[in-house]
């Protein structure tokens, strides 16, 4: 009978670790594929706290630069974006980024008050598929799941991703424990340059009101927050697309007069920045590319100096060796991005 | 809930955690509770139609007992006072009034059958030939949404109700315990049609926790579930493009429907079946085999005597048998005797036969495809029936080939390929339609889409197809090593590391190579609605 | 017994039927068979048989079938 238990024990401990095994293998790795997916879980191996925490979709994580702070201001700072990150995933991320440590500075996106369901399964999984396991990444599930998608194959992926076995690639055994760093501080650098040329203005919307939902998770924020004397900065990038219409821009702007919160709308603001959109996008306007966002990152360094609790850290030892060995990686990463963009496209 | 789902998986858990915690004389009491939420899970007016079946059938089958008992009792006090006249008249009275309770109770149960099952059937005939005659505002059908599993349990009770009209089983006192052999869920979405003497005998006991039955009920389960989601639900995906586009896919196509869907209906249907055996097992409760390698048979009556088992005796006992020595049938029989000598004797049978598979078919599904799916397995029966004579004729002038290897493999081939040519009437659905792509085999074949990657383009590609492949060969080898002892059992008994490496392996295997979740439609056992 | 016995010969003639006991056991005779005989018997030796009499213990063997035949006769 003894001999019996072990024998079921053993064979029980070889399955679940089969098991863990094939989780890992068959995890998108997001290695040389869509970094966007790997940006998530990168941030659990930041060392130090942060003063600045960036949350939002692509429009912070493609348009700020923690080192450019870092360099020209001394402040810290670290983007948790991913693709699509829809108002509930952010909340749940701020909550979750508070169990880590708590910035002075939170800052928040407000683009995604625009949609009030969850919108597809592939961005549900590029941006939760990161989280550590958490009662915020439960909750976070819960509120962004497809009808067809189950809670279950977020705790085991492999019940989501088994049908990538005949499209495993030695990426996936190669990472199957460790991940590369994609990003710098959150920030996913592009140095190409594509104009933009005739954006086109918004249609007309039969309704212009953000859904219940939405304002709920910016109130939940709001008071999350002035809970734990974070700072809440909110902001809408600089991206001609999608359109963001004055009807909206207007709700924002009463929503933080009434609760006291600074609201920066940099689509106002771009003449000051100095971005010019012939060659600050890498993509016509959507997004900005790397020296775009330097030149929005130098303005906002300024703003959040004058205004915020943030400090200059370049001094400080703790910091100081850790951000410049980021600002040596960023640089080398720029360097040879510059390469390869001028190698495809020689002036 | 269909096997193949997590909620199963998680209900059956914490059913089986409790079942062996509870007091074991509460045991069967925690089953019918397991059962009726597993039916309310469905849709909670599905308990009402099961429960009259239920307690209809429960109250006639007392009331029967009830009755023979008295009679019994009145027979044997005044036995000696009667005349054999007399006696004769007393026992056929007394049949007669069981038979009244038989009748009305068979009524009851069949009817609610047919108007949810066959309604719309006949109101849609009923439009065609008022249309065809040029006339009539049409019928309305009706929007009934059919219970799960009513044919299966209908005639589980049914049997019952006749059994004990016979007096071949006791009627079950208790209504408890009566609908847990009606509701047990495990056989409620596809069968196996069990006996009342069958189950009674292990459904109702106090089962201990037995690690090594419910170890091979886990394997059974695990074996049926590889089965169904990697080689059933893979193979549903290419079938599903053959028959949308018909026209597209004739000649060589319809050969690999026959072929493919003989296969991906094995794997279903036994997969589900080692699922309702395997959970059964794990609870204790001994179910009947419904399959015994059906592709091995020789001929179609093998054939059907070898598939979905259950069922073919159920048809044989209750309809066959009891049609086949009514009075209309024995008159028939003696006048074509009388009339025709050798070939007469064999006519009524053959009326039986005829209605049996009307009747099977018509079980199978409320549409025309099915009737005429029956009715061909029954012409193919008779015709075989007939020639017989010829067959000795044959093998009289060629000894050696009866009994010879080379000879079984041409009849398996010949039966499997029969059967799965009048199978493919329920995968078209269609009659007309089913012949015609039948007929493209022989006017329009063209081979060639077997090599030039055609078979690449029906919604898998070659790593599918080499999975399924794969499967379908596991299949076969564990059924031709199993003829002795199941697989399991022998792993079990050479050591039980090489048992538990296999379970692994298949739990690993079946995560991966499953076809679920998204990406993947989930597709319901076949024979749920029948 | 012998009309019995012959009634079996028509039906499998290469059947021994005097000795052999499992011929429902051994597929011997199947459903088809069994009801023919209970056709033939029934105009052979005026008895009707019940359906629920068509069990294999009572087709199992010709005496088997013998005696349920002589049983019904007599009830």
């Amino acid at each position: 009978m003894k001999k019996n238990i072990r024998t079921a024990l053993f064979w029980v401990f070889v399955l679940c670790g089969g098991l863990w095994l094939l989780n890992a293998l068959f995890m998108p790795k997001y290695m040389s594929d869509i970094p966007e997916g790997a940006l998530i879980a990168e941030y659990y191996k930041e060392e130090t706290g942060h003063d600045v925490v960036f949350i939002g979709d692509c429009e912070v994580y493609e348009n700020f630069s923690p080192d450019l702070l870092w360099r020209e201001y001394g402040v810290t700072s670290y983007i948790r974006g991913s693709a699509q990150q829809l108002i509930w995933q952010s909340y749940y991320l701020m909550e979750e980024t508070l169990n880590y440590e708590t910035p002075k500075v939170m800052v928040f996106n407000v683009l995604s008050m625009k949609y009030g369901e969850p919108q597809s399964e592939a961005y549900n999984r590029l941006n939760l598929d990161g989280m550590r396991l958490s009662p915020q990444k439960l909750a976070a599930v819960r509120a962004s799941m497809t009808e067809e998608e189950s809670l279950l194959s977020y705790l085991f992926p492999l019940l989501r991703y088994h049908s990538r076995w005949n499209e495993l690639k030695g990426e996936d055994l190669r990472y199957l424990t460790h991940r590369d760093i994609v990003s710098d501080s959150g920030y996913l650098m592009n140095v190409q340059v594509r104009p933009a040329e005739n954006v086109p203005a918004g249609r007309p919307l039969g309704d212009y009101s953000f859904a219940p939902v939405c304002w709920d998770y910016l109130d939940k924020m709001a008071s999350l927050c002035e809970e734990k004397g974070v700072r809440l900065v909110l902001i809408k990038a600089p991206s001609l697309y999608p359109f963001w219409y004055d009807q909206w821009e207007e709700q924002i702007e009463d929503y933080a007069a009434r609760r006291g919160l600074s609201y920066i709308n940099f689509l106002e603001l771009t003449d000051e920045i100095g971005v010019d959109f012939t060659t600050d996008t890498y993509d016509s306007g959507l997004h900005l590319n790397l020296y775009g966002a330097e030149k929005l990152s130098r303005w906002f360094g300024q703003w959040l100096t004058a205004n915020c609790p943030v400090e200059d850290r370049r001094g400080q030892e703790e910091y100081a060796d850790i951000w410049n060995e980021k600002s040596a990686a960023y640089a080398a990463r720029r360097e040879r991005l510059e390469a390869e963009w001028s190698g495809e496209n020689p002036a | 809930m269909s096997f193949a789902t997590t909620q199963f998986l998680a209900f059956f858990g914490v059913l089986l955690l409790l079942y062996y915690t509870v007091p074991r004389r509460w045991q069967w009491k925690l089953l019918l509770a397991g059962s009726l939420f597993f039916y309310w899970f469905a849709g909670w007016w599905c308990l009402i139609y099961i429960g009259v079946t239920a307690a209809t059938t429960w109250l006639a089958a007392r009331r029967m007992e009830d009755l023979a008992r008295e009679q019994d009792v009145w027979f044997r006090e005044h036995k000696a006072g009667l005349s054999k006249e007399e006696r004769k008249a007393w026992k056929a009275r007394g049949k007669s009034r069981r038979f009244r309770w038989l009748l009305g109770c068979l009524l009851v149960n069949f009817g609610i059958l047919a108007v949810v099952k066959y309604t719309n059937f006949v109101i849609g005939n009923l439009n065609g030939l008022a249309a065809a005659l040029g006339g009539g505002q049409p019928l309305p059908t009706l929007s009934l949404v059919l219970p799960m599993g009513i044919s299966f349990y209908t005639f589980q009770a049914m049997g019952y109700l006749i059994d004990v009209y016979w007096g071949k089983c006791p009627a079950e006192r208790s209504l408890g315990r009566f609908a847990l052999f009606v509701t047990f869920f495990p056989q409620l979405i596809q069968g196996p049609i069990s006996r009342f003497g069958d189950l009674s005998r292990t459904l109702y006991a106090e089962h201990p926790w037995d690690s090594r039955q419910i170890a091979m009920g886990a394997e059974r389960v695990l074996w049926g579930l590889a089965k169904k989601l990697i080689v059933a639900d893979r193979l549903a995906i290419p079938l599903r493009t053959l028959v949308s586009d018909p026209d597209q896919y004739r000649g060589v196509y319809v050969l690999a429907v026959i072929f493919l869907y003989a296969v991906q209906l094995y794997a279903d249907f036994t997969g589900g079946i080692d699922i309702t055996i395997g959970a059964a097992q794990m609870l204790g409760v001994r179910v009947t085999e419904n399959f015994q390698r059906p592709f091995f048979s020789k001929n179609a009556a093998e054939y059907w005597r070898r598939w979905h088992i259950t069922m073919g005796t159920w048809f044989r006992d209750y309809l066959f048998y009891p049609m086949s020595v009514s009075k209309p049938i024995l008159k028939l029989h003696q006048r074509c005797r009388n009339r025709f000598g050798g070939v007469g004797k064999r006519v009524s049978v053959h009326t039986c036969s005829i209605i049996l598979w009307f009747v099977t078919g018509l079980w199978h599904g409320a549409s025309w495809n099915f009737i005429v799916w029956g009715l061909l397995n029954g012409i193919v029966i008779i015709i075989s029936q007939e020639l017989e004579p010829l067959y000795d004729k044959f093998h009289a002038r060629f000894p050696r080939l009866r009994g010879s290897r080379g000879w079984d493999a041409v009849q398996v081939l010949r039966t499997f390929w029969l059967m799965g040519a009048i199978r493919v009437l329920d995968v078209y659905r269609d009659v007309p339609l089913t012949f015609r792509q039948l007929g493209t085999v022989f006017t329009d074949f063209r081979p060639q889409a077997l090599w030039d990657g055609s078979f690449l383009e029906l919604g898998v590609g070659m790593g599918d197809w080499l999975a399924a492949a794969a499967g379908a060969g596991a299949m076969l080898v564990c059924s031709l090593l199993g003829r002795r002892e199941p697989v399991r059992e022998r792993l079990a008994r050479h050591s039980p590391h090489l048992a538990w490496s296999g379970c692994v392996a298949l739990i690993w295997l079946t995560l991966i190579f499953g076809v679920y979740g998204i990406g993947f439609d989930a597709t319901q056992f076949i024979y749920n609605q029948f | 017994m012998e009309e019995l016995l012959s009634i079996l010969r028509e039906l499998h003639p290469e059947v021994d039927f005097e000795t052999c006991s499992t011929l429902i056991d051994d597929k011997i005779l199947d459903s088809i068979d069994i009801v023919t005989l209970v056709a033939e018997i029934g105009s052979e030796f005026d008895v009707e048989v019940p359906a629920e009499e068509l069990t294999p213990e009572n087709f199992n063997s010709a005496k088997a079938l013998w005696e349920m035949v002589q049983r019904l006769d007599e009830e």
